[in-house]
Formats: structure tokens, C-alpha cells, sequence
């Protein structure tokens, strides 16, 4: 199935972007890299404003870099315009031509390609019954609903074979509802169709469930490329760690290095293992996060002392907000049963058991 | 919206002004299709209901041979401004904005402002040298003038057409491969056709009902039929005007008829 296994879907290099001149300069983009493989489902996360949109409309090419390299396959296409790249785009608001049917929507792209009216007709039957809408297909597109022009969008920019399909927030117009079950038809139709999906999301949620692959970016940077399980229990940075899921940051002395792995002192003067950001630099002082579910709350021990400020019953699980002896929080999250209460009441002193390989050491 | 606090149509008396305006806007044109009606010579004197003044009209020469003229210049006109109007709202609408633009609104929309007896003055005096020149008398004088007069009123709805218009669907039918040219002909013209087509029935009206500037610019037996109709009231005045009005009338009604369906349809 892959073309040329050795290269990559899109490799960016160096990119630039520079919005306005003088002193209204504004880099949206500054210096980014990042190499996107064959066949993957690929998410840029980060808060608006970060830069991925402006990524997404790069590889388009409904903008050009300022400086630096987009290869497509090897082969540089930052100066092509959007016509003439392989690379087709799912947009936020879908863009559905108005005055077209849904079945001439699909097939559009194919059209302007100059493909026979057979190979259109059929391919364009093709994609309805890919996205389950074989019924509509001489609807306008005002005459759907919102979930359905979703998928004809979907469709219409899958019909020309895409090496690359671009989907910029493309659920962020649904309900809660109907976001989770296209959630799931986006991850079906990227297996079915094997092209490469770049999806551009500010949902944490939406990006770890989704992708094979994440980049967290901010301010016009790329924090982290990694696995969702990377991203979540690995973080690099501060910024990641927060954006992505709930979390405890602590301060921390590196004791010294061992295999790979820091030995960290808290401020209660306990030591701990934790694992180590890459491109963490050791040093004295650092910042180790735990994650709420990865410390345990106990009634005497524990690594951390404090007291109980405020207990949350979620359904599936409870939230044990502490303040430790030293004035930092700590949250803790814990699996409720049935058969008995989480046991802390707000006031109550408590202990927080780090569970082992639970804490990761930050490089900023 | 469960509660209004402010409904204009409750305010006292608004139903009441509403009616003497639109009594007042109406009533004279009523009462000109009315004596269009009447057999007498006189316009204010009803003497009783005939046809006679249509027949009339339809058998005077002057007024068939004005009304062709008349056809014929906003027809040209209409086209040639609304081409000239499609394309002057294209560059300004998509396109970044930059300092200037809005001096070239100024420009385009310059026959709104500009009062009219100014232009048909300049007109006047330019193309009598013009004529000198080139020794051409013909309708193109009136032609160029009525188009150049019609492009603002082209432009406006066209201009506020595009502006409407949802720009990522042009970004859409670049994505999807169709070059400039393309991504125009299959997307942004289709849309814009109903701005197109109010354009050109606004300037088609706009130029049929001209009078100040075609009665400056235009050379001997060049009247068009609101200049004829002008010269006749300088003369004696008989309901054949009002026959001749009737006409122009229904037929404005039925452009503006036609244009409301056909573009209710598209949209």
C-alpha cells in the first residue's frame, strides 16, 4: 500500500510564516518541523491562535510559507498553488457548494480533473455509500442536516483520491452526540481508505481518542510529536502537561541520574524515581508531573502530607483536592466502588502514595 | 423572543401614517392610468372610458420610433455597464484590503454623487468636440454615456452579492483542483447570478427612465421616449401621455416582476 515507504507523507522544514510587516510583524508560524508518515492519522492540538490552522492552510496551499520547505513524497510543493497539490481539505464551516446537488458536491473535484462522466458517476456512488448517504445524493446541501453535510464534505474532498486528506476542526460545529459517533467514522474511513489524515483539533479529548500521532503546539512552536500514551504520561514540557488531561506539577531537586531515570527530591524530602523529558537538561531545581489517577490518597504514610480541601463525586470516579504542607495543590483522583465512599472528608489529614513510575521530570 | 419592549407598529397613529404615505405615493400615478383611460381630449376633464389614446400612441410613429431608441440604448447600456459593473465589484471585493480602495469606490459610485445636470453639461461640451473629431453622430454618444451612468447602480447589488458570499467556497474549488478561471465559472458565477441579473434590470430601468442626460447629449431625431414625452408636454397635452406612461408603466412592473421570481428561483 505505501507508494515509498522511505519517505514521508509530508515533511515540513524549517517554516516560517509572517503575518504583516514592520512592527505589526507577527510570526504564526516560527521555525517549525515536523514530519507527517504514510498512512498515519496525524492531529495538530493546541489552543487557537497556536499556529496549527495556519500549518494546515501551508500544506494546502492556500498561504505560502514566509521561509522553509513543505515536501509532499520528497517533492517540494510550498509554492504550488492549492490546485495543483494531491492534498484535498475537510473545512471547519464544510464549504458545500449551495448551488449543487450532494452527488455534484462529490463530484466536483473529479470534474475539474477532467475525468470521464462515467468514472465520476461512479466514484461518486462509491463515496455515498463510503460515508452511508447513497440516499441523498440529488438533495441540496441546504435540505441536510449538519451531521450529513459533514460526511458529503468528508466525501467530496475524498473523492479525488487524496495522497493527503486535511481536516480543519471539522467537528467542532456538531453536538457532544453526533461528535463521537463521526469521531469514530473519521477513524473508519482513515483504515478503509489508507490516505493520510492531518487533523487539526483544540480538543485534547478529541486528539487522544482519534490519532495515531500528536503534535502539541504553541505560540507558532511545536512542543511534542508523539504517540497519544507519549503525549498524556510523557509530557515534555509544562505547557503539554497542562493542555492535555488534569495534572500535578511539583517542585523537585535532581539527586542524581541513574540509567535513564532521575531520582527526584520532593520538598517533603522523600525520593522518588521519575522518568526523564527528552532534551531535559540535568540541573538542580526541576518540575515532576503526576497525573491524578497515578497517586494513591492514604490515610497514613505516603510520599506527600496535607489536608483535604474539597472531595468531588464524578460518577465513575472521585477527586480528592489537597493542599499539601508546603502550600502546593495536589489532586487526586480515585475509582469510586459501591460498595464504599472514598473515605476523606474535607478538613481530614491525608497522605499521597506516588505510585512507582508515575512521575515524569519536565525539561523546562 | 418571548416580549418585545419596543414594537414600532404599536406606536399610536404609525398605522395611520403609513396609509397617507402610501396613499399620497400612489395616488398620483393612479390617477394617471385612470385619464389614461379617458375619451377627451382633455387630461383633466373625464368624459368617459375608451382605448382610443393606446391606439393612438401605437400608431404614432415618433412614439414607436422613441420607444425602440429607448430599447435599444438601455439594452446595450445595461450589458455593457453590468459587464464593466461585475468587474469593478470582482476587484474590489476579493482582494486584501489596501489604502485607496475606498477612493475607488468613490470613483465607481461617482455618478450617485456627481449631480446629474453637472454630468450632462460636461457630456454636452465633450462630445460636441468628440463629434467635431470624428464626424460620427450615431447612438453611441448616448450609449456610452447611459452605461457609464449605469455602472454604479450595476455595481451595488452585485458588490453586496459578493460580499455575502462565503469566500471558503472559492477556497473549496481551489482545494478541488479548479484553477482561477475554474473555481469562477463553477462556483462564484453561479452564485453571483442573481446580483448579476439585479444589476442589470436596475441599470436596464435605470437608463429607460433617463432624461436630463439623454435630452443634453442627444442629437437631432435621437429621443428617446422620456425626452419625446417631455417635448410633447411642452406642447398640447392629451391623454396619449398617459397611455404612453400606462405602458411604461406595466412594463416596469413586469421586469421587476420577472426578476423577482427568476431570482427567488436561483437562490
Amino acid at each position: 500500500m505505501l507508494e515509498k515507504p522511505d519517505l514521508p507523507a509530508i515533511d515540513v522544514k524549517g517554516v516560517m510564516k509572517v503575518f504583516g510587516t514592520g512592527d505589526s510583524a507577527f510570526a504564526a508560524l516560527n521555525d517549525v518541523s515536523v514530519s507527517i508518515r504514510e498512512n498515519e492519522f496525524f492531529t495538530l492540538l493546541g489552543p487557537s491562535g497556536c499556529g496549527k490552522t495556519t500549518l494546515l492552510r501551508l500544506i494546502a496551499g492556500f498561504d505560502y510559507p514566509t521561509s522553509g520547505e513543505i515536501r509532499l513524497h520528497g517533492e517540494d510543493i510550498a509554492t504550488l498553488p492549492p490546485y495543483k497539490r494531491p492534498v484535498n481539505t475537510v473545512f471547519q464551516s464544510y464549504a458545500l457548494f449551495p448551488h449543487m446537488t450532494v452527488g455534484q458536491n462529490i463530484g466536483f473535484g473529479l470534474q475539474m480533473l477532467g475525468r470521464s462522466k462515467a468514472e465520476i458517476e461512479a466514484r461518486v456512488d462509491e463515496m455515498l455509500r463510503l460515508v452511508r448517504m447513497e440516499a441523498l445524493k440529488n438533495r441540496r446541501t441546504s435540505q441536510i442536516s449538519g451531521g450529513q453535510q459533514q460526511r458529503v464534505a468528508l466525501a467530496r474532498a475524498l473523492a479525488p483520491q487524496p495522497k493527503v486528506l486535511l481536516l480543519d476542526e471539522p467537528l467542532s460545529a456538531l453536538d457532544y452526540k453526533l461528535r463521537k459517533e463521526m469521531q469514530i467514522e473519521l477513524k473508519r474511513l482513515q483504515t478503509e481508505t489508507g490516505i493520510t489524515f492531518i487533523f487539526v483539533t483544540h480538543d485534547q479529548e478529541e486528539a487522544l481518542t482519534m490519532s495515531d500521532r500528536i503534535a502539541v503546539m504553541s505560540a507558532g512552536k511545536i512542543l511534542q510529536v508523539g504517540s497519544p500514551w507519549d503525549i498524556y504520561d510523557r509530557p515534555a514540557e509544562r505547557f503539554v502537561a497542562d493542555f492535555i488531561g488534569e495534572t500535578n506539577f511539583l517542585p523537585a531537586t535532581l539527586v542524581a541520574m541513574e540509567g535513564g531515570k532521575a531520582k527526584m527530591r520532593l520538598r517533603s524530602g522523600v525520593e522518588i524515581a521519575a522518568t526523564v523529558a527528552e532534551g531535559f537538561a540535568p540541573g538542580g531545581e526541576a518540575t515532576i508531573v503526576v497525573r491524578p489517577e497515578h497517586a494513591k490518597a492514604v490515610k497514613t504514610g505516603g510520599d506527600l502530607k496535607g489536608q483535604v480541601e474539597n472531595v468531588v463525586y464524578f460518577g465513575t470516579d472521585t477527586h480528592i483536592h489537597v493542599r499539601l504542607d508546603d502550600g502546593e495543590r495536589f489532586m487526586v483522583r480515585q475509582q469510586n466502588s459501591r460498595s464504599q465512599s472514598c473515605g476523606f472528608e474535607a478538613g481530614d489529614a491525608i497522605g499521597v502514595q506516588i505510585g512507582a513510575d508515575a512521575a515524569q521530570v519536565l525539561r523546562d | 423572543m418571548a416580549e418585545r419592549y419596543f414594537d414600532v407598529r404599536r406606536q399610536t397613529g404609525f398605522t395611520t401614517v403609513a396609509m397617507i404615505c402610501f396613499f399620497l405615493l400612489y395616488l398620483p400615478i393612479a390617477t394617471l392610468v385612470v385619464y389614461a383611460f379617458n375619451d377627451n381630449d382633455s387630461v383633466a376633464i373625464w368624459k368617459g372610458f375608451s382605448l382610443r389614446w393606446f391606439y393612438s400612441a401605437w400608431h404614432n410613429g415618433q412614439v414607436i420610433d422613441a420607444s425602440i431608441r429607448s430599447f435599444q440604448i438601455a439594452t446595450v447600456a445595461a450589458i455593457l455597464a453590468t459587464i464593466a459593473a461585475t468587474m469593478a465589484a470582482l476587484a474590489t471585493t476579493r482582494t486584501k484590503p489596501y489604502r485607496g480602495l475606498t477612493v475607488k469606490y468613490a470613483f465607481i459610485n461617482q455618478p450617485l454623487m456627481v449631480p446629474e445636470i453637472v454630468t450632462a453639461v460636461a457630456l454636452l461640451v465633450f462630445f460636441s468636440r468628440v463629434k467635431v473629431w470624428t464626424g460620427y453622430s450615431g447612438l453611441g454618444y448616448l450609449i456610452a454615456a447611459h452605461t457609464a451612468f449605469c455602472i454604479p447602480f450595476a455595481y451595488l447589488p452585485i458588490r453586496a452579492r459578493l460580499e455575502g458570499m462565503d469566500l471558503s467556497l472559492e477556497t473549496a474549488a481551489a482545494d478541488l483542483y479548479a484553477n482561477r478561471w475554474n473555481a469562477f465559472r463553477y462556483v462564484t458565477l453561479p452564485l453571483l447570478w442573481p446580483g448579476i441579473l439585479a444589476g442589470l434590470m436596475l441599470a436596464f430601468v435605470i437608463s429607460l427612465d433617463d432624461v436630463v442626460i439623454t435630452e443634453f447629449v442627444k442629437s437631432g431625431g435621437q429621443d428617446t421616449l422620456p425626452t419625446y414625452m417631455l417635448g410633447q408636454l411642452r406642447r398640447i397635452v392629451t391623454p396619449e401621455i398617459n397611455a404612453i406612461s400606462t405602458v411604461f408603466l406595466l412594463l416596469s412592473i413586469a421586469i421587476v416582476t420577472i426578476f423577482f421570481f427568476v431570482s427567488r428561483k436561483r437562490a
